[in-house]
């Protein structure tokens, strides 16, 4: 979906000397909305400059997979706060989960969404449409109507909670085909992962005496899920990837030719089942931190394009909401401000993935698997000015009062990444720049 | 120490002072005046988020014979759904001038977490499927006494692993102790991962009871709740007993000087039969009776040696 841009303000820029993917060295004229000229340039008067050496520019980041919390839980998370999170983070579109109160389950709530996305206007916000109707798992809502809405919803996805039953996904898949949607699913079979599973199935859960979540509850979904992909000829996407048993799964399908996408989160890139062992709640997440293997299974998906797309699955929590017993707390962890850093630290510094193929895994593929046609492009003469620009090098302690977001349930708190956000453009507009997002 | 949260959390030279200790306060039990002066002025906090009277009341006890304030708040039911977090419950405890909070809770980890949390010293009374380490301080102190000390002794530890807070704190302190252990179960009812477990730790596990029983000093059985059966665990109670009780057949293969075990509430019936439960070779009664020595030396040891016992 294109959208307006009602927030125009004339300024012009000229990035200077970034290094552009697949394109070595540039400058790059922003004006209108657009990105004007590439090459090397001289600065016009009424422009200003940036000085991007050293910085590499990728394309706006786009989140397939992000909780706003609004509307419900504005204790939590607001648009206003999560769009600042997701400018600061590099993104310049986020798809919003169904999980809000009220739902997001009908063309009312999508427009609700969308529209306050666009008054806070750091990032394109996106709504993604549930899809049963409350999240019950029971009866389709309404996808037909949310796609035609002014959101124009792609991506149903019921996430938190799993589509369970075999018959009800196979209509919702078949039945988003007339729009070119797509179903993304929370790979979790009920009946071998309850709502009490918390913590990875194996040794530590049985130390621990947590509830396990075997990572075959994940394995049997996507298995079955591709097959109904290749019953009905349509797309499926799976979210949060996070066992090696499922990259199996998803490899032998793409071979097959079969039409499935997948994500995997920042915290399953670097994160282990080990950090629970001292019951923290920050590290409860849905699915679980997962061991090594499974880690290591997850970067090579991800290198190899087996996985598509990272996506943060961002998950604000207020803090007494996590300050609860661990089996009782609730999932989720923060990620739209880390992201980046967290895939230049394990993907990049590690020589897994090129520049070029974290602009496909952070904007290009995210942007076509949920068909928003103005974020993953080039960066070219002509292209929306959507862009990032990173500093690779630079090296810091994250802290989570620094944070834009407005829960504290931030994983990486303390922890070294490598690359920061300098600065971000939302259609030639800086969303973020000198450590502050801009409105 | 100065919390006892896991049974990891004693050496074994700490584990083997409590047990001494705990020999000393067994005998102020057949006092007439069964009072020590050892804890007074300390106020002791007994923060339960599940009903247990055995373990309450012998904690409850334990404080009132070292002659501590003792208040036994009740806090059941899930916090989340009181719409108050488990910090807001604990804090506003400790807020009243706590020096000791026993802590029992549906979920596992809940007193690690309240640990980092508060000032006053921390017991986990039992914690969810995790822990209870002063279960496994009186099943080791009873132990002791009859069969005398644990190294190079085979216990076998036969029951609902997977959802036992005894037997992750027995495993510990056996070993500690010394002890060889076998855990026995049907493949269901181990806990997860128990295999590279129990190779890293030291230990062996079995499915055969038969196999078993004839090797060991001591049987400690653990209650099956027969709800398990509709998780699927295993088929029938019938063929539970078969495979895994103690019945009156096993007793015949139980070495003549080995003792039984078990830390209640009994299934009489499933897992143990009412003979093996009576007979002479059974401790379970004395393990009820060890519970206030045992948790009178842990309250001894934590708070009367900590600073600030003659405020």
């Amino acid at each position: 979906m294109t959208h307006a841009n009602p927030t125009r303000d004339g300024q012009a820029y000229v990035v200077r000397g970034a290094d552009l993917v697949g394109g070595g060295r540039a400058d790059l004229l922003l004006r209108d909305g657009v990105i004007v000229e590439v090459g090397s340039l001289s600065a016009p008067k009424d422009v200003t400059v940036l000085d991007a050496d050293g910085l590499v520019a990728l394309p706006g980041l786009v989140d397939l997979h992000t909780h706003l919390r609004e509307p419900g839980r504005e204790d939590a998370e607001t648009i206003e706060t999560g769009s600042a999170a997701a400018a600061a983070g590099g993104f310049t579109a986020v798809l919003a989960m169904a999980n809000t109160d009220p739902v997001t389950d009908t063309a009312e709530a999508a427009e609700r969404v969308l529209d306050l996305g666009q008054k806070v206007g750091l990032v394109d916000v996106q709504p993604v449409g549930a899809v049963t109707k409350a999240l019950a798992g029971e009866q389709l809502a309404e996808l037909g109507l949310m796609a035609r809405s002014r959101a124009g919803v792609r991506v149903f996805s019921d996430d938190g909670k799993c589509v369970h039953d075999a018959r009800l996904m196979r209509r919702a898949l078949e039945y988003v085909k007339a729009f070119g949607g797509v179903v993304s699913q929370h790979a979790q079979e009920p009946r071998l992962a309850d709502g009490q599973a918390c913590c990875h199935e194996g040794e530590l859960s049985g130390r621990l005496g947590l509830p396990g979540w075997p990572g075959v509850a994940e394995e049997v979904i996507v298995a079955r899920d591709v097959m109904l992909a290749r019953h009905t000829g349509s797309r499926v996407h799976i979210a949060h990837v996070s066992t090696a048993g499922s990259v199996e799964v998803l490899r032998w399908a793409k071979s097959q030719g079969i039409a499935v996408t997948a994500e995997v989160t920042p915290h399953h890139l670097l994160l282990t089942t080990d950090l629970l062992g001292g019951y923290d709640p920050v590290f409860k997440v849905n699915p679980p931190l997962r061991p090594q293997e499974d880690v290591e299974a997850l970067r090579a998906a991800l290198a190899d394009g087996t996985i598509d797309a990272v996506a943060t699955d961002h998950a604000p929590h207020a803090r007494h909401d996590k300050e609860h017993a661990f089996a009782e707390a609730a999932f989720g962890m923060l990620g739209l401000e880390q992201a980046l850093a967290v895939v230049t630290t394990v993907m990049v510094e590690s020589g897994l993935m090129t520049w070029d193929e974290v602009a496909a895994a952070m904007s290009h593929r995210p942007a076509q698997i949920a068909s928003l046609t103005g974020h993953g492009r080039r960066l070219a003469a002509g292209e929306p000015a959507n862009l990032v620009l990173l500093d690779p090098s630079a090296e810091g302690a994250v802290d989570r009062d620094r944070s834009l977001s407005l829960s504290r349930n931030n994983p990486w708190h303390g922890r070294v990444l490598k690359g920061a956000v300098h600065a971000t453009f939302l259609r030639g507009r800086a969303t973020y720049l000198d450590g502050g997002v801009t409105r | 120490m100065r919390h006892l949260l896991s049974a990891a959390d004693l050496a074994r030279d700490e584990a083997l002072q409590i047990l001494q200790t705990a020999e000393q306060m067994h005998q102020v039990q057949d006092r007439e005046v069964k009072k020590l002066p050892a804890l007074r002025g300390r106020t002791i906090v007994n923060l339960f988020f599940e009903d247990s009277t055995r373990t309450r009341s012998s904690f409850e006890i334990a404080g009132k014979w070292l002659s501590a304030d003792v208040i036994n708040v009740s806090a059941k039911g899930s916090s989340v759904s009181k719409g108050e977090s488990l910090r807001d419950t604990v804090m506003t405890v400790a807020a009243m001038g706590v020096d000791g909070l026993v802590i029992r809770h549906h979920a596992s980890g809940a007193p690690q977490q309240v640990a980092q949390w508060v000032d006053a010293m921390v017991v986990n009374a039992g914690d969810g499927t995790h822990e209870h380490p002063t279960q496994a301080l009186l099943d080791a102190y009873t132990i002791r006494r009859r069969i005398g000390d644990l190294d190079g002794r085979h216990v076998a530890i036969v029951g609902d692993l997977t959802h036992s807070r005894v037997v992750r704190s027995n495993l510990i302190l056996l070993r500690t102790l010394g002890a060889h252990v076998t855990l026995v179960a049907p493949p269901t009812l181990m806990p997860s991962g128990v295999g590279a477990w129990a190779k890293e730790d030291g230990f062996d596990t079995s499915y055969d009871l038969d196999e078993v029983l004839p090797q060991v000093d001591v049987a400690m059985m653990l209650r099956v709740q027969k709800e398990r059966m509709s998780g699927g665990y295993f088929p029938t109670p019938r063929e539970y007993t078969v495979g895994y009780g103690l019945t009156r057949e096993r007793l015949k293969v139980l070495p003549e000087h080995a003792v039984i075990c078990h830390p209640g509430p009994m299934n009489r019936g499933l897992e143990i039969t009412a003979d093996a439960a009576d007979e002479a070779r059974s401790l379970i009664l004395d393990q009820v009776s060890a519970g206030v020595a045992v948790r009178m030396s842990v309250l001894y040891h934590l708070l009367a040696s900590s600073e600030g016992a003659e405020k």
